[in-house]
């Protein structure tokens, strides 16, 4: 093939494929994608009397007593900013991160236990949803406190949010922190 | 059983499973015994006046590819610099600057998909759809392509001709690449990956926040980048983003997808060669060093911060710092060395953050060469390029000339492997990483102290040479220092193994075929696995053990120490 025919079939190729892989077909995994999973499609919206309040799947913030806090987040300066996913990135032998990390651990730390390890520490996405059950356990003496509910109602509710590995094969088990506290929310409004 | 056990047992159980069998299709529709091309195809190459009957001589197939990969580079670059200007722009991205754009249109034509940007904030919804997929599409297909030209270089006999590169593509992209991404976006969207033309969600928080979370057409982005080992995110967070990863499931589904093509090749390799056992050989030879890694990465991970366990903290949750609750430590271990073993990149947990060990073992998974599976086409043909290494050196123990699959290997072969497989990796790691650590513009960027901070650049050229494209994302690298030199060292990773795979496909395909003999060097038995795992990591291991000492392994001995920095 002569150069000019070479540079002529490249951009006729460049044109052609971008139709196909850059359009055709997002298209039409999204005609059936919006048909068959709508609620996945469009984002896992959680919505409470009308008002759209989050994503099933994106961690948010909380940081009154009363709620179930989440893990710590990278996202953003305040953490669980959607536009800003992200972790830490800092490492094992880093002093200034171990110091970060100690502190929030002595914050949270009840007398004489260990502390659940992602419960002071960040998540990849900076917008991770869910705790290990032992860091949702771990909060529920101060959360029903707070609520002036039993103790042992609270972690009756936080076990009754307790996700399982996927057929019993994947995954850790975990809890979902924004279904919990809605829950904790349709509780106590009882 | 243990969960990371439990687990490692499902995926290698879906790969044993899934690999023959999409081995058979690839067979069909790749190497189609002659048959009328369908309507699509022809169509496409009316088009583009291409004639698919000619074949190609080698020379001629590698400057097909170059000027489409060159083609491609222009058009991207242009896309990323001038899409402030651009419809489909909802969040009013500004243009990237050149560095920026030269840096991602060679990433992503090349497979490797290093991103120097995060996805939410540096790139319009149709750079994302129209200009990043169609690489994501374009750079497996390449690597496939030319993965066939170096088979036929095995199968054929006494011609010139090693097939015909826009054919091979077009093939890659249509018959495999499509549907199998169609399918597998699907499933992520059934687990939970957003795939909708609107922009975001607006939320108002329980706690009574605004929260801005964006929204777009991943599924169909994602699949992609699994399937074609490419690994650039839709998000900074890449496949930790609970939209691009959202439950357990959809991990194992992404794991299975990074390994699904590199392993399905091997699988075609025995079929299009009609000797199974020979591509059986190869594909034990990638699993054993494979679940090598997985063992001592997870093992790494569970022991967890000895400084926070210290302080307190719970030993039994192992180091949770950058991963995802849902994955735990063995989704994210098994993850990280899956997507380094092939040159995906796609990470679901922050490689920055893992412990020095544990972040050593995806290193050196992409430091041995990308060949344990590896990129879609590029993993195979440069483990092909070890085999007919690991047969040399057998050879030069018993004095005989070497061959393999038939084919004698001779003085050029051997001088072009260099090319293909021993030279490219030191030359973008070392020489350019040792470039960028040289100068302080190279070192401004680096996040963390000590040791570590000496795993980020190294990490950054590893990374690139290999096309692999994660990272230790605490490293700065949108500057025009990294943007250039990563840009050079992404370069020799590709282009160089392309050029000599190539030739030597070439000039096997001219050779005549040598019978079977009782002094043929058997290469479908264990004896030979295990020459040929062993001659990968002495290359390796001679290549990096000095660096690594310098990094990863003195920052593990000093976390043992107790020696912060």
């Amino acid at each position: 093939m002569t150069m000019p025919g070479l540079i002529r079939s490249t951009t006729c190729y460049l044109g052609l494929m971008t139709v196909l892989t850059g359009l055709v077909y997002p298209l039409a995994v999204t005609a059936v994608a919006q048909s068959a999973f709508p609620r996945q499609a469009n984002g896992s919206p959680v919505v409470l009397d009308g008002a759209v309040i989050g994503s099933e799947l994106i961690g948010q913030s909380f940081t009154g007593p009363g709620y179930f806090h989440p893990r710590p987040s990278a996202a953003g300066a305040d953490g669980y900013d959607a536009m800003a996913s992200g972790g830490s990135n800092l490492g094992v032998t880093s002093q200034s991160a171990n110091q970060t990390i100690t502190t929030r651990l002595q914050a949270v730390r009840i007398p004489s236990t260990r502390v659940p390890i992602d419960l002071v520490t960040a998540s990849g996405s900076g917008l991770d949803p869910h705790l290990s059950p032992e860091a949702a356990l771990y909060q529920a003496g101060r959360v029903a406190a707070a609520r002036q509910l039993r103790r042992e109602r609270v972690e009756q509710l936080v076990r009754d949010h307790v996700e399982g590995p996927t057929a019993g094969l994947l995954g850790a088990p975990r809890v979902n922190v924004l279904r919990l506290n809605l829950a904790l929310d349709a509780q106590t409004a009882d | 059983m243990r969960p990371d056990l439990t687990q490692l047992c499902v995926y290698v159980a879906g790969l044993m499973l899934l690999c023959p069998l999409l081995g058979i299709y690839l067979s069909r529709v790749l190497d189609p015994k002659a048959g009328p091309t369908p309507r699509l195809e022809r169509w496409l190459y009316r088009c583009c006046g291409i004639d698919e009957q000619r074949e190609q001589h080698w020379s001629e197939y590698l400057q097909s590819l170059l000027t489409l990969n060159v083609g491609g580079v222009l058009l991207l670059m242009s896309m990323l610099m001038l899409q402030g200007w651009l419809p489909l722009n909802p969040a009013n991205t500004p243009g990237m600057s050149w560095h920026l754009a030269l840096n991602t249109a060679v990433s992503f034509v090349t497979n490797t998909n290093w991103q120097s940007y995060a996805g939410e904030s540096s790139v319009s919804a149709l750079c994302q759809m129209l200009g990043l997929t169609l690489q994501n599409f374009l750079s497996p297909a390449t690597g496939i392509a030319v993965l066939l030209a170096m088979i036929r270089g095995f199968t054929r006999v006494n011609t010139d001709r090693i097939g015909n590169y826009w054919v091979d593509m077009t093939r890659s992209v249509i018959w495999v690449l499509l549907p199998i991404s169609c399918f597998t976006a699907l499933l992520l969207v059934w687990q939970g990956v957003p795939q909708t033309f609107d922009a975001r969600i607006v939320a108002t928080t329980l706690e009574g926040s605004q929260q801005t979370i964006p929204l777009g057409a991943i599924a169909s982005q994602e699949a992609i980048k699994m399937i074609g080992t490419n690994g650039g995110g839709y998000f900074n967070a890449n496949s930790a983003h609970p939209y691009e990863n959202p439950t357990p499931l959809s991990n194992m589904i992404e794991m299975l997808s990074i390994l699904l093509l590199p392993g399905a090749l091997v699988m075609m390799f025995g079929r299009m060669l009609d000797q199974p056992r020979q591509a059986r050989a190869l594909f034990v030879a990638m699993l054993i060093p494979l679940l090598l890694g997985v063992a001592i990465c997870t093992w790494a991970e569970q022991q967890g911060n000895p400084f926070l366990i210290a302080a307190g903290a719970d030993p039994a949750g192992g180091n949770m710092e950058g991963k995802e609750v849902r994955f735990g430590i063995s989704g994210s271990s098994l993850f990280a060395v899956i997507t380094t073993a092939a040159s995906c990149g796609a990470v679901n947990a922050m490689h920055d953050s893992f412990t020095a060990l544990g972040g050593l073992v995806p290193m050196v998974m992409i430091q041995l060469g990308e060949v344990i599976f590896g990129g879609v086409g590029s993993g195979l043909y440069v483990m092909l390029i070890f085999a007919v290494l690991t047969v040399f050196i057998a050879g030069l123990m018993v004095g005989r000339t070497p061959e393999y699959l038939g084919k004698k290997i001779e003085a050029r072969e051997i001088k072009l492997v260099v090319f293909a497989a021993l030279l490219p990796m030191p030359l973008g790691t070392l020489i350019v990483g040792a470039t960028a650590i040289a100068f302080e513009a190279g070192r401004v960027g680096i996040l963390n102290p000590g040791p570590h901070g000496l795993s980020e650049l190294l990490y950054a050229y590893t990374s690139a040479t290999g096309n692999n494209g994660s990272a230790f994302a605490g490293l700065s690298a949108n500057t025009p220092f990294h943007n250039v030199l990563l840009t050079i060292a992404i370069t020799i990773g590709r282009y160089l193994p392309i050029a000599a795979v190539l030739a030597i496909a070439g000039s096997l395909a001219n050779k005549k075929r040598l019978p079977v003999s009782a002094g043929t060097f058997p290469t479908d038995r264990g004896l030979f696995v295990a020459l040929l795992i062993g001659v990968i990591l002495i290359v390796g291991a001679l290549t990096y053990f000095p660096v690594l000492a310098l990094g990863p392994v003195a920052e593990q001995l000093s976390a043992t120490a107790g020696r912060q920095f």
